[in-house]
């Protein structure tokens, strides 16, 4: 009996040891690109493919490839361009879906049904599908060329609008029913009662439309022509396709296009499980 | 007598207007909620679609005037090899890509669902790729797996002692790099939906089983995999339509300086925008952006049923 429990636990340890070797491979797996775009950037282009011996920071250190690349290509416009469109995109994505959201979900009104179902049946249809008639109404309206295409394009998404109806759904009715009771309109049922309780469903939106806008390429490929209109992914692309040899450049470039990402996701990513579990975008 | 049963109708006609007025202005408020999403919703998108579907029966360039061709573009995509290859490419790349995702990300979030130490950081780490930028990404691939200089093809070379070191990015070794490369990306954002999903399973369950004596692939098997059913059947829809709309990773990996794919490497997508914005011939692209959306429509509806038969039964 003792020795059975004894190879049990045996056991279980060994499997407990397993699993934390599949998970540090995996974890390697996913790191290894990113800490080698990182210990590329600072290197020269003799040393970035040296894997015997492998240094991870070199004997000298380039960090002129981080002051180097802001004058190679109009850097610093780029990332002007896709911090203003990628945060104008976010905020009008969570307003204007939060809002239509909780209607969908909290108010009774005649054709409701039928508009939502607009929205679901455009989900599954891939943007591609439809992205030609979208330009040439777009250049047809003035808009070609112009930041404020990409706003029109990116604002306004039925992902939004479905993923916010699915959590305020789960918020009890009786809370807003209360509120009315109280006298309360319906917009301060809305600011006072639904936005605070949604943190987590915001911020989920917020991940992915943040994320989504400042990764998109071939959006802005389409529309944004001109150099002093380009987002930072064209810029990079453009500087591969310039300068394909200058890997310690092109490091450092990438680097830099990750960071504010990398802090969006980090900042809010507390929330983040609960908000996809919540918002039923696990189906 | 007589004057009270008017009075009554009177208020009840008042009544019934002033009912009337409240549900008008509760329509209204309503209204004013969804208006701002959904004015820029019909202009931007439900329009652009009702357009493309007309735009597949015409001849246009953008400029000159439109003349309707009936079925004529459909009929050229007949005979286009390059759309067959565009089309078998991408169900290759689907193929691959969508199983493997999903088989990934399974094991990942139910390794992650267990008691461990620092899940926190491992959950982290593996949405790294989802949140990293295309370009910055692809280029750091396009070093690691380097033909003749790269990590990777040196390991090979050293270690394993291969010979003939693969080309990466010629080829149709091309295709298993991009669903390799789509894999490595996607995997971390299967694994938060299939977390949800896990965390949605009542402990009871495998309280129920572990007293019957199922042991950890029992459990998986009778309690995780049927209690994870809708989250797989969403995972499934979305990896499909997702791998149907491929195009950047392809341009990015594939498409060398240039940004231009051949035969061996072209997709859907990629023939789309090259016919509409290279060549600027809009209808036979929408042609053919009517089939990726017919695909993509057969698929959801074929996986639709089969969830709802599964779920009757």
């Amino acid at each position: 009996m003792v020795k059975k429990k004894t190879s049990m636990h045996r056991n279980q340890v060994v499997k407990k040891v397993l699993i934390y070797v599949l998970l540090i491979v995996i974890t390697a797996i996913m790191l290894v690109p990113f800490l080698w775009m990182l210990s590329a950037s600072i290197k020269t282009n003799a040393e970035v493919f040296k894997v015997t011996p492998f240094q991870f920071i070199p004997d000298q250190p380039q960090w002129s490839n981080y002051r180097d690349i802001w004058t190679k290509i109009p850097l610093s416009k780029f990332i002007g361009n896709t911090v203003y469109l990628s945060v104008v995109v976010t905020i009008l994505q969570m307003l204007t879906s939060s809002f239509a959201a909780y209607a969908f979900a909290k108010l009774q009104f005649k054709y409701r049904d039928g508009l939502f179902l607009a929205y679901i049946a455009t989900i599954a249809m891939p943007w591609q599908v439809y992205m030609v008639p979208q330009f040439i109404m777009m250049r047809g309206m003035g808009l070609n060329n112009k930041l404020l295409a990409m706003i029109c394009l990116q604002a306004f998404s039925a992902f939004g609008v479905f993923m916010m109806k699915q959590f305020y759904e789960g918020i009890p009715d009786s809370l807003c029913e209360a509120a009315r009771i109280d006298g309360m309109s319906e917009y301060m049922i809305y600011a006072r009662i639904m936005l605070p309780l949604s943190k987590p469903a915001l911020s989920t939106l917020i991940i992915f439309t943040f994320v989504n806008t400042w990764n998109d390429y071939l959006g802005p490929l389409i529309y944004l022509k001109s150099e002093s209109k380009k987002t930072i992914q064209l810029g990079l692309k453009m500087f591969i396709g310039q300068y394909a040899a200058d890997y310690g450049l092109i490091m450092a470039g990438s680097i830099i296009t990750l960071i504010p990402v990398l802090i969006v996701f980090l900042a809010l990513q507390k929330y983040f499980v609960e908000g996809v579990a919540s918002t039923g975008i696990k189906g | 007598m007589r004057v009270s049963a008017q009075n009554n109708m009177e208020n009840s006609v008042e009544l019934k207007k002033s009912k009337k007025r409240r549900d008008r202005k509760r329509t209204l408020v309503a209204y004013s909620f969804i208006a701002p999403n959904f004015i820029g919703f019909a202009v931007f998108t439900l329009i652009p679609i009702i357009c493309a579907f007309a735009l597949g029966f015409v001849k246009w360039d953008g400029n000159n005037p439109i003349k309707f061709v009936g079925l004529e573009n459909f009929k050229r995509l007949a005979g286009d090899s390059m759309f067959w290859a565009s089309l078998k490419n991408t169900l290759i790349y689907c193929i691959g890509t969508v199983p493997l995702t999903m088989i990934a990300s399974l094991g990942l979030a139910s390794i992650l669902n267990q008691k461990i130490v620092a899940k926190g950081v491992f959950r982290t780490v593996a949405f790294f790729p989802y949140v990293a930028s295309l370009v910055a990404i692809t280029a750091v691939w396009a070093m690691l797996f380097h033909p003749s200089k790269g990590p990777v093809n040196a390991i090979l070379y050293y270690i394993f002692h291969m010979k003939n070191l693969p080309n990466w990015f010629g080829g149709n070794l091309i295709l298993v790099t991009l669903i390799l490369f789509s894999v490595w990306k996607y995997m971390g954002y299967y694994m938060v939906i299939y977390l949800a999903g896990l965390q949605g399973i009542s402990a009871e369950l495998y309280e129920a089983a572990s007293l019957d004596g199922a042991g950890s692939w029992q459990k998986f098997r009778y309690v995780t995999w049927p209690q994870l059913r809708p989250t797989t059947f969403f995972v499934v829809v979305m990896l499909t339509i997702n791998c149907f709309k491929v195009y950047d990773i392809a341009i990015m990996l594939a498409g060398g300086g240039d940004g231009r794919l051949g035969t061996s490497s072209t997709v859907l997508v990629y023939y789309i925008y090259q016919k509409a914005f290279v060549e600027w011939d809009l209808g036979y692209s929408s042609a053919i952006a009517m089939v990726l959306f017919v695909i993509v429509l057969i698929i959801t509806v074929i996986q639709f049923k089969g969830n709802a038969k599964y779920e009757n039964s």
